[in-house]
């Protein structure tokens, strides 16, 4: 297969890391919380999923149960993470931004330890194959494209439907915007802000379950877990607060994410190894670049949910 | 429960209300017992996760007692532990004054690493080639102005268009990291990227080599307190943190505000950055400053910005810490044990602020005479 091919679809695979995690994100800040915990989050969701798959892996299921165990694992604990979150910005009005960093510090801590204790020939030797169906017997970079990488393109088209194009969406949204018009017209604000920020988060967490059992397949992956879930924060301003926009962001993340490995391998580039520390960095330059582009344009459907940030207390008016 | 159901006005069973004043007292009960609340979770989690524990239950004792002797068992780690609370106090006081005005800055981390990098890169240029003190200003000087020009390029975009600043800042400091790790391949051609530590541009040692570092942070920390308080500058910034509208209204610029404190706000993490460098580290690396721009705004929060109260919060979460790494190498765990210690910690303080602002009313006795009362008028 051509290099460039293989480049762009490893490319695409790398990204469906940074779709989970920012659809989720966005979910999350269209109830109006930026939830900052989103990396500790893919931890946690990280280390469910390979615990469960370290749990059953001795047993001998067929492919299609240890899938969906896997990712039930990886969701449940990031619901759970995000739980703490929710409770206590929702209910207890915590500020978001230090709920947030608390939950990212004691998320990867946490998964940290799990994964210190598991076994990787449980988790990953046994189970790889199941998940690059079905590119299983495909020997170049097609075979990153496994079955949670199809599940994250729906995942953000849904997403998309659902916010933009029914009557929940345009609910959920309008509690972003100004809660306190939404609880005016009988919208349950609270429900919407739990069942968002919840659902957002177990996204968030297969984005984490999917890097380490589908794209890298290593052992030591879970350390590099926490950076991409900042990038998947950064990601949700690039994509404009669409998660259908994600598809095409995280592929232009993970081009110039990995573009820095990729262009040594390439004769007639000359490149020192100076280069990919500025190659890596080139993602959160892009982001502060449309971050400032979109707040001078100032268009209204580019702009944060106009209550991000802000807890609700309906009392309070 | 089935009488309450009967009653005729449907009350909710937990009404909330925000609460006029609390007096101190109460306030910091509130705190302690969820500090305490929060370390018996963490027993819970340590019978979980280690396996000595699980092993020997009757070790939890000395569980607990690891807690303070990692910070204080011996003249070494005292100094030590003054030393790293000393540091994460410098870069939370630098946020804190940021926070005052309701600007989230949260690229404490990579305003001070620049720093650190500014610092660091005067020293690698000029160390030996020029006298020692003159050095040791140039490199002040240096990580100053890093600093400095990391925290304004996100408070320009803010005061000028309404750029989010918390997303802003929070991208600087990758951006930071990478631009050490550039420097890092250029200065050290082997490619292992470590510097290693330099020979000159190291601050005079007064008492020991944390004396210096201690004295600025305390020092630091009672300046800021009467600039926060006691003088104009301060008061704009809390106006300003209130209200934009009101300070429009009496007539403060708040663009200026926002930018003559955020210049303040980087030079002190820059100044962070210099202790990093010339009292302590001597070199850099992408984890010079390990975090301690992210716990310095848990720092700062949970002193409720107050410049005095968060000598003692630094000193509560630098003791938790370094008590927590004592526990994972005494008993065997991996070494990301301290994250999930002050996590949970830091939860039930969170937690714990809501039952300071608000007042709960349960439905009850109490509930039902006011609400009589209330037919009544």
């Amino acid at each position: 297969m051509n290099i460039w091919l293989n480049f762009l679809i490893d490319s695409l695979a790398f990204g469906a890391t940074f779709i989970y995690g920012s659809t989720g994100e966005i979910l999350t800040e269209k109830a109006g919380h930026l939830n900052l915990g989103i990396p500790g989050i893919m931890c946690m969701g990280a280390a469910g999923g390979c615990l469960m798959l370290n749990t059953i892996g001795a047993s001998n299921l067929p492919p299609v149960p240890v899938v969906l165990l896997g990712i039930i694992g990886a969701f449940v604990f990031a619901v759970l993470s995000g739980m703490i979150y929710s409770f206590l910005t929702i209910t207890l009005r915590a500020n978001q931004n230090v709920t947030g960093l608390t939950l990212t510090t004691f998320g990867v801590g946490l998964s940290k330890v799990i994964f210190s204790k598991l076994d990787p020939v449980l988790y990953l030797a046994n189970t790889r194959d199941y998940f690059h169906w079905p590119f299983t017997a495909e020997k170049n970079s097609l075979q990153l494209l496994g079955v949670l990488f199809f599940l994250a393109i729906i995942v953000a088209l849904v997403s998309s439907w659902v916010l933009f194009r029914t009557r929940v969406g345009l609910q959920l949204r309008a509690v972003g915007e100004n809660p306190g018009t939404a609880d005016a017209v009988g919208i349950n604000v609270t429900r919407y802000k739990y069942l968002a920020t919840c659902i957002g988060s177990g996204i968030a967490g297969l984005g984490g379950f999917y890097y380490i059992i589908d794209y890298m397949v290593s052992q030591e992956a879970y350390l590099s877990v926490e950076a991409l879930g900042w990038l998947s924060i950064a990601l949700v301003i690039f994509a404009l607060w669409r998660p259908h926009m994600t598809i095409i962001g995280s592929t232009v993340f993970g081009v110039l994410f990995s573009l820095g490995g990729f262009i040594t391998n390439v004769s007639w580039i000359k490149v020192t190894m100076a280069t990919t520390p500025l190659l890596k960095m080139l993602p959160y330059v892009v982001t502060i670049l449309v971050l400032i582009i979109s707040s001078i344009r100032n268009k209204r459907e580019n702009q944060p949910p106009a209550s991000l940030g802000l807890s609700y207390f309906r009392e309070e008016r | 429960m089935s009488k309450s159901q009967k009653s005729e006005t449907r009350e909710p069973l937990i009404h909330l209300s925000k609460r006029s004043s609390i007096s101190a007292g109460k306030a910091w009960a509130i705190r302690i017992i969820a500090v305490i609340l929060g370390l018996l979770v963490c027993g819970i989690a340590a019978f979980l996760l280690i396996e000595k524990l699980q092993q020997k239950p009757e070790r939890i004792g000395e569980f607990y007692q690891t807690f303070i002797r990692g910070s204080f068992s011996t003249s070494r780690k005292i100094w030590k532990y003054l030393k790293y609370t000393s540091i994460l106090l410098c870069v939370s006081l630098a946020l804190t004054v940021a926070f005052r005005m309701r600007f989230w800055n949260i690229g404490g981390e990579g305003q001070t690493l620049v720093s650190v990098l500014g610092a660091i890169a005067v020293d690698f240029y000029l160390g030996g080639k020029i006298p020692e003190w003159i050095l040791l200003i140039l490199m002040f000087f240096a990580a100053l102005t890093s600093g400095i020009v990391w925290a304004t390029i996100p408070a320009l975009f803010r005061a000028k268009w309404g750029t989010n600043e918390t997303l802003f800042t929070l991208m600087m400091n990758y951006v930071a990291t990478f631009l050490v790790s550039y420097f890092l391949v250029i200065w050290v051609p082997s490619g292992s990227s470590s510097l290693g530590k330099l020979k000159n541009g190291k601050l005079p040692i007064i008492y020991n080599e944390q004396t210096v570092i201690i004295l600025v942070a305390l020092l630091l920390a009672i300046g800021l307190y009467i600039y926060l308080n006691y003088t104009k500058h301060g008061y704009e910034i809390n106006v300003v943190g209130e209200s934009v509208r009101t300070a429009q209204y009496v007539g403060i610029n708040e663009k200026k505000v926002i930018i003559r404190t955020m210049i303040l706000s980087g030079a002190l993490c820059g100044l962070s950055g210099y202790l990093i460098a010339a009292g302590s580290d001597q070199t850099v690396t992408t984890n010079s400053v390990g975090g301690q721009g992210f716990t310095g705004i848990l720092v700062a929060w949970l002193g409720k910005f107050n410049p005095l109260a968060m000598i003692l919060t630094a000193g509560l979460i630098q003791m938790l810490n370094q008590g927590a790494s004592q526990i994972s190498q005494d008993f065997g765990v991996d070494n990301s044990l301290p994250n999930v210690i002050v996590g949970i910690v830091l939860f039930f303080i969170i937690a714990s602020e809501f039952f300071i602002n608000y007042e709960i009313h349960f439905r009850g006795r109490h509930g039902r005479a006011e609400a009589g009362k209330g037919a009544v008028k």
